[in-house]
């Protein structure tokens, strides 16, 4: 733990309002992206004199392109419904991380640049240059944003901070100020095919230590196999499930699963990472040319299905814009769908979550399943904010709340839920979302977490929780980082699968 | 005829000109300008008849803005509501014979009046009491709400304080409507009430009002949650789709 980071203290009472504290996280940003790795994905290496203009031309273009970033920069009426609304927020006390005013950065630039108000009467509705200030402002506070859409659940307009903090981002870009860890990360993906940098060698010595290492454990022959032709699933699961604790333990969980149900799947090298940068940065190219991987790979290995595994805004790329950007989904008619869409079995939904499989397997008595294996545990489970409000899994609405804790049920005795306002749609993130998942923005990642810290610590108190659940890669790096901070265990955090892989028993069904 | 009457009959065709022009044009950009990504706030509806029941509940009973705060909410809802009345009660001076609904509704729509003006003062309160609200309010916010309480306060003063000759109103309106201009009767109160209601009409297409139309664009909103069963392809994303 770094010394001079220090967790806020738990509010007495989570409704009073808090004092502001302007200014407070002026000085939280992170490292700058250099030239090369801004070149790497076809940015700017840096900004040049000519900036401002490019910027503002960059701005015009997304607001003919985005009808979510013209209709919001039009609609906020200043209400306030979203101003406390922010994990940042409430962690910081800073009034820039308001969502509204997070919004008012790039809104004040629009009403000077883009409206006739702001053209007469800048004073009267709060209009502003775009000045080299303004730029290092919305720097500083678009990455503290970590796109969760929290406040998109509370604004009457439906107003999502997620989608300006995107376009922001996609214009600091455009004129060569971009983020080191997102941008970094993206060259990565491309140039060695995931976001950790693991070379396909080292990921087949990886999964072969895995097999060794679950045999031992369970005297079963559980493979993880990687680039198999003709497998019958592609499970695309965030790099940090090939190695990282805890997340290794779930990928343990979903090869055991499709062990027992008798499904072969494969991993690929060639897409050996779910998660896609593309969205922390706003860029509808990165997205794509990074989703296209996928449909690649599935071409390539001729797979029926397309599994994703526990990552939250990997699943919000993969459920919500796979379909658009790459054709992995139904409904295409043009050419370039129909190509996969033939390949891929129509019985199963495309893709499918972990969860929905595993779900489907336990529903239809396919896995045989030990809950008292997982009786040393008091499980709660932390919504991802890109599973619970970017995505959906099963048939019905609000399917992300349920499948997940119908399997968390089927596999432990003990399960206990946060306080209400917490969790589901109005859940918070983890604090680390967002391509914000970097050390030097620790400070604000501490305090980010801090609603979420103080949920659990309530049923920590009161049920002796000890384990909180979750399906998403970044949450489980960052719980796992900030948990000592607020005096819990770093093993406190895990993967759904992980309880999965504790409860599961291997071997033909008794 | 005055020079009120001229001046007031000019204003308002300017003023119905300029707003109705400019909500059009505001509402073929929202529309022209795509959407290019499936972004539905979830868990959201996966039809369209259900996109159209929540967009219902969102515009009727700011079901949102309930879940955020109760005081906003409650303000909020009691001078729209208000307004709503209070709008169906004034169509009494543009239709003749009065429709039987209209006829019906001019009791309630004083308490619209009232209910308006409340709400609006509980709105203005927030703005100088609640710190997180002051932060965020531009000078054009507190106008706003200055000018829709004075069009309140004043319309309300025409009712009970100093009444105004409502049928010269009418026939000035009606009047209007066909070209046939009718004198304006003159009224102090009625000319500051009618001068601030065309001057929102004027700023409407320019401020933070198009919050109305902007509601039934907002994708987060208005998109069904369908993107495993159905493809979203807006015209610019499909050009960037690999050729074979």
């Amino acid at each position: 733990m770094a010394a001079d980071i220090k967790a806020p203290p738990f509010r007495t009472f989570a409704d009073a309002p808090q004092p502001l504290l302007p200014g407070a996280m002026a000085a939280s940003k992170p490292y700058v992206a250099n030239d090369k790795m801004q070149q790497a994905i076809g940015f700017p290496g840096a900004l040049a004199d000519d900036w401002q203009p490019k910027a503002l031309a960059r701005m015009g273009e997304l607001l003919g392109k985005y009808r979510s970033l013209k209709v919001y920069m039009d609609s906020c009426v200043h209400c306030g419904a979203c101003a406390d609304k922010c994990h940042y927020f409430i962690g910081t006390q800073d009034p820039l991380n308001m969502p509204v005013a997070r919004q008012d950065l790039m809104r004040s630039v629009y009403r000077r640049h883009f409206t006739v108000a702001g053209k007469l009467f800048p004073k009267l509705v709060g209009a502003r240059e775009l000045t080299r200030d303004v730029l290092d402002q919305w720097y500083t506070y678009y990455n503290q944003c970590s796109e969760c859409r929290r406040c998109s659940v509370f604004c009457p307009y439906g107003i999502d901070t997620a989608e300006i903090t995107m376009a922001a981002k996609e214009i600091m870009d455009s004129v060569g100020y971009g983020q080191k860890y997102s941008n970094e990360i993206i060259g990565k993906v491309h140039r060695i095919g995931n976001n950790l940098g693991l070379p396909g060698p080292a990921l087949a010595d990886t999964l072969a230590g895995l097999e060794e290492d679950v045999k031992e454990e369970t005297g079963a022959d559980v493979r993880f196999p990687l680039d198999e032709k003709g497998a019958e699933v592609l499970l695309v699961t965030p790099s940090a499930d090939f190695f990282a604790e805890p997340h290794v333990d779930s990928l343990i969980g979903y090869a055991k699963v499709f062990h027992a149900a008798g499904i072969r799947w494969t991993l690929s090298s060639r897409a050996s990472e779910a998660g896609n940068f593309g969205l922390f940065i706003g860029s509808y190219e990165q997205l794509q040319k990074i989703a296209l991987r996928i449909r690649e790979a599935a071409l390539e290995l001729g797979v029926k299905r397309i599994v994703v595994g526990e990552c939250g805004h990997a699943w919000r790329v993969a459920y919500s814009m796979w379909n658009t950007l790459a054709g992995i989904g139904a409904g295409g008619s043009d050419s370039f769908a129909k190509a996969l869409q033939s390949q891929l079995d129509a019985r199963y939904k495309q893709p499918m979550h972990i969860c929905e499989l595993t779900w489907d397997l336990i529903e239809r008595g396919a896995l045989t399943l030990d809950k008292e294996a997982n009786d040393h545990r008091v499980v709660t489970f932390h919504d991802s904010c890109n599973v619970a409000r970017a995505s959906r899994m099963g048939d019905a609405p609000g399917g992300q709340f349920e499948i997940p804790r119908a399997i968390i049920r089927a596999v432990a005795n003990k399960y206990v839920e946060m306080r209400p306002g917490t969790t589901r749609e109005a859940t918070f993130c983890c604090g680390g979302g967002g391509g914000l998942l970097t050390d030097e923005l620790l400070d604000l990642r501490v305090k980010g977490a801090l609603p979420r810290m103080e949920a659990l610590s309530e049923v920590a108190n009161r049920d002796g929780v000890n384990f909180m659940a979750t399906i998403c890669a970044i949450c489980k790096a960052q719980f796992t980082k900030v948990l000592p901070y607020y005096g819990f265990k770093m093993g406190m955090v895990g993967g759904v699968h992980q309880l999965v892989s504790t409860a599961i028993r291997l071997g033909a069904k008794e | 005829m005055t020079a009120a009457t001229f001046v007031y009959a000019l204003l308002f065709y300017a003023a119905v000109a300029v707003f109705a022009g400019g909500l059009a044009h505001r509402i073929f950009v929202y529309a022209r300008v795509p959407a290019p990504l499936k972004i539905p706030t979830t868990p959201a509806p996966t039809t369209q008849g259900g996109v159209a029941l929540r967009l219902l509940r969102e515009v009727v009973l700011f079901e949102s803005l309930f879940k955020s705060n109760l005081w906003t909410w409650a303000c909020g809802w009691l001078f729209h509501a208000g307004l709503a009345l209070v709008l169906m009660r004034h169509l009494r001076y543009f239709v003749e014979p009065v429709w039987g609904w209209v006829a019906f509704l001019q009791p309630f729509g004083v308490y619209g009046g009232f209910a308006m003006a409340a709400g609006l003062a509980g709105l203005w309160v927030r703005r100088f009491a609640v710190a997180r609200v002051r932060f965020i309010s531009t000078p054009s916010d507190h106008l706003m709400l200055a000018l829709l309480l004075a069009i309140a306060v004043s319309g309300l003063t025409m009712k009970f304080v100093a009444h105004t000759d409502v049928v010269a109103v009418k026939a000035f309106f009606l009047g209007l409507m066909v070209a046939d201009w009718q004198p304006l009767p003159a009224d102090a109160v009625l000319y500051l009430h009618l001068a601030l209601v065309a001057l929102l009409m004027l700023i409407f297409p320019f401020s933070k009002l198009l919050h109305a139309p902007g509601v039934f664009f907002s994708p987060t909103r208005n998109q069904a949650d369908d993107p495993r069963e159905t493809r979203h392809l807006s015209a610019w994303a499909a050009r960037l789709e690999p050729r074979d």
